[in-house]
């Protein structure tokens, strides 16, 4: 768990998978959504109905994090959801004083806050805003396919709602009966057994549902982390020559040796699979004197390297190594200083890079979200592979930029035996 | 540093290259009284012995032994007299054995005017001066904790350990930082930084650690 700075408590509409409530509730107290999710149904089971109702109250309360107002705020307006809401509240009152009448016991505990649920359920359907609603319709479609799709896929549905139905009667009343004479063991296990299998007939289908869209939500998060990936690459790479290029057009020989030795460092990596500028690198410091020779010789400005400690290469620390040299590069390109200073040390449980001028320096307040290079290739690259950065500048002070990115296990332990 | 209200000190240039002399003499001469030169070792043992300078700047790399055949030859004789390392190449076996043999410091050949005038004020002062390359020799030499047979009994088992703010000053230092730079960092007084690095050259003087002798042995190889 990493500490962070928490905001106001919102619901989380990314990973959610109901109301995003308890995904909201996870970040706001630092556990895992998992774990909270965990707890809410267990204190449910145990409290016998009144968490639910409270569930959809905080659905209705807590605003959503993409911004814009709770649900309640808009249901106030929405006379005539709140009129359905009470008079499905009532109806189900009535049944449950009539159920009471016949059987006094689990029905009545569960049901009764399920009033409150039910009411807000109401008002959430009709009031929540438009994404939320399609994610909700999403969420009931294989229940509505009753209504749509084709023939054979309602009688499925239909098939499979009266067997479910069947079951759960069957199973609750065999439980129920078990009230009179409690030392029949066999109808408890055997209702049970027809309950489960109710529910997961009745369920079934949303569970497989809810499991693939976490899946298919996770690939799509997978690859939008490969493209921002690649698009720092690129602005590394390509975008940097091409500024470069411009730099010195008035030297046809040097756009030249520019434009080739990017050209090869493209290829590299589009066929070859190596990130530029990593071609060679074995070792951590070996990759620190690549970036000294590299930037020495694009920009002609001194780097002065001290590596403390070695250590292999993996992802993480490649990771590390783009971004000391997009640092390196920018303090090259804009700090006017004339040596950098490019300080690496690897530790038993972190690598630590700073990369440091006497330059001009700058406000990191006022660097609009758009420049790129620190904002995305940097901060986002580090943070991507569970790093961090801290820029340190002001006008006239010189710019330091500080990364850490703590030590896999792997990577660790061969360092350890590298170091003796 | 109150360098302009004292007498300068008497430096002594040590190096084999006459050209680099005439220069180093030609830009420091201001803020240091140059009152000596040597190109080998022999002569630079006979001028120092003679003139009991303040400070030696001497380069690792001469004909006819290295500058630690220098101080070893001086040292017992004239402990007064202060040695400044001074290299190009940077090489850290050498550089250790010239620490080791007794210099309050060292500095690499790229260094500016102004930086080496200071240096050579602050050797004379009898504080060590830690260039950005050899602060980065040292937390590498002393990164590993010690294995037992790695450490002779020592008397003093203090000096096979930097402590943590002497890790700090360090890696500044080797972040480019000066001694002012790394006082306003740490909120500690230039003083403080002035003795921990003074006790940091004590310990790379003094440590029985095996691992500074390997760890200069395998830098050789590679």
């Amino acid at each position: 768990m990493r500490w962070r700075n928490r905001g106001p408590l919102r619901r989380d509409e990314e990973d959610r998978l109901l109301g995003g409530v308890a995904a909201g509730i996870a970040e706001w107290i630092g556990f895992s959504p998992t774990m909270v999710r965990v707890i809410i149904v267990v204190v449910a089971l145990l409290t016998q109905g009144p968490m639910v109702p409270l569930y959809f109250v905080g659905w209705l309360l807590i605003p959503p994090k993409t911004g814009g107002s709770s649900i309640a705020s808009r249901a106030r307006h929405d006379s005539v959801g709140i009129a359905l809401a009470v008079g499905l509240g009532s109806v189900l009152c009535v049944l449950l004083l009539l159920i009471g009448v016949l059987n006094n016991g689990l029905v009545a505990a569960w049901g009764w806050p399920q009033v409150v649920s039910v009411g807000c359920l109401v008002l959430i359907w009709r009031n929540a805003s438009d994404t939320e609603q399609a994610a909700l319709r999403h969420l009931v479609e294989p229940l509505e396919s009753l209504g749509v799709g084709g023939n054979r896929m309602r009688r499925g549905t239909m098939v499979r709602l009266i067997a479910a139905v069947a079951l759960l009667i069957g199973g609750v009343s065999w439980i129920l009966s078990s009230h009179q004479k409690i030392t029949l063991i066999g109808p408890l296990v055997g209702g049970t057994v027809l309950v489960i299998c109710g529910v997961v007939l009745l369920l079934g289908p949303w569970w497989l549902r809810i499991a693939r869209d976490l899946m298919v939500e996770r690939q799509a998060r997978a690859r939008a982390e490969e493209r921002a990936d690649m698009a720092a690459q690129i602005h590394d790479s390509v975008l940097q020559t091409l500024a470069l290029i411009q730099w010195r057009a008035s030297d046809p020989q040097q756009v030249v040796q520019l434009a080739r030795a990017q050209e090869r460092e493209l290829r590299s990596w589009l066929f070859e699979g190596r990130a530029p500028g990593e071609a060679v690198a074995a070792s951590f410091a070996e990759g620190v004197r690549q970036i000294q020779r590299d930037v020495e010789a694009r920009h002609g400005v001194p780097v002065e390297i001290v590596t403390v400690g070695d250590c292999p290469l993996d992802d993480d620390l490649a990771a590390l190594l783009a971004s000391a040299r997009e640092a390196t590069v920018n303090a090259a390109k804009w700090s006017g200083a004339s040596v950098i200073s490019l300080y690496a040390e690897v530790e038993p449980e972190q690598v630590a890079v700073a990369v440091r001028d006497r330059g001009k320096g700058f406000d990191p307040d006022a660097v609009p979200d758009d420049r790129k290079g620190l904002a995305e290739s940097i901060h986002g690259r580090m943070s991507r592979h569970g790093g961090s950065a801290a820029v340190t500048s002001a006008p006239g002070e010189g710019t330091k930029v500080a990364l850490t990115m703590p030590r896999t296990a792997a990577s660790a332990q061969s360092a350890g035996g590298s170091q003796r | 540093m109150s360098a302009a209200s004292r007498t300068p000190p008497r430096v002594v240039l040590v190096d084999d290259h006459g050209l680099f002399r005439a220069g180093v003499r030609a830009e420091i001469g201001r803020k240091v009284d140059v009152i000596g030169e040597a190109e080998d070792v022999a002569p630079a043992i006979e001028i120092i012995e003679r003139l009991n300078p303040d400070v030696v700047l001497l380069d690792v790399h001469l004909p006819g032994g290295g500058g630690q055949a220098v101080i070893a030859a001086v040292k017992t004789e004239h402990p007064d007299v202060r040695f400044l390392a001074l290299s190009a190449s940077d090489a850290p076996e050498d550089v250790i054995a010239v620490i080791r043999a007794g210099a309050r410091g060292y500095v690499t050949k790229t260094i500016s005017t102004d930086e080496l005038a200071d240096a050579i004020l602050r050797v004379a002062d009898g504080d060590a001066v830690f260039s950005h390359r050899l602060a980065g020799f040292v937390l590498d030499a002393f990164a590993a904790e010690p294995s037992p047979q790695d450490v002779k009994p020592s008397f003093d088992p203090e000096l096979d350990q930097l402590t943590s703010r002497e890790r700090e000053v360090l890696r500044l230092i080797a972040q480019g930082y000066t001694y002012k730079e790394i006082a306003r960092e740490l909120y500690i007084s230039v003083k403080t930084v002035e003795t921990h690095v003074s006790s940091v050259l004590r310990k790379l003087q003094l440590s029985s650690r095996h691992q500074l002798t390997r760890w200069a042995a395998e830098r050789r190889l590679t």
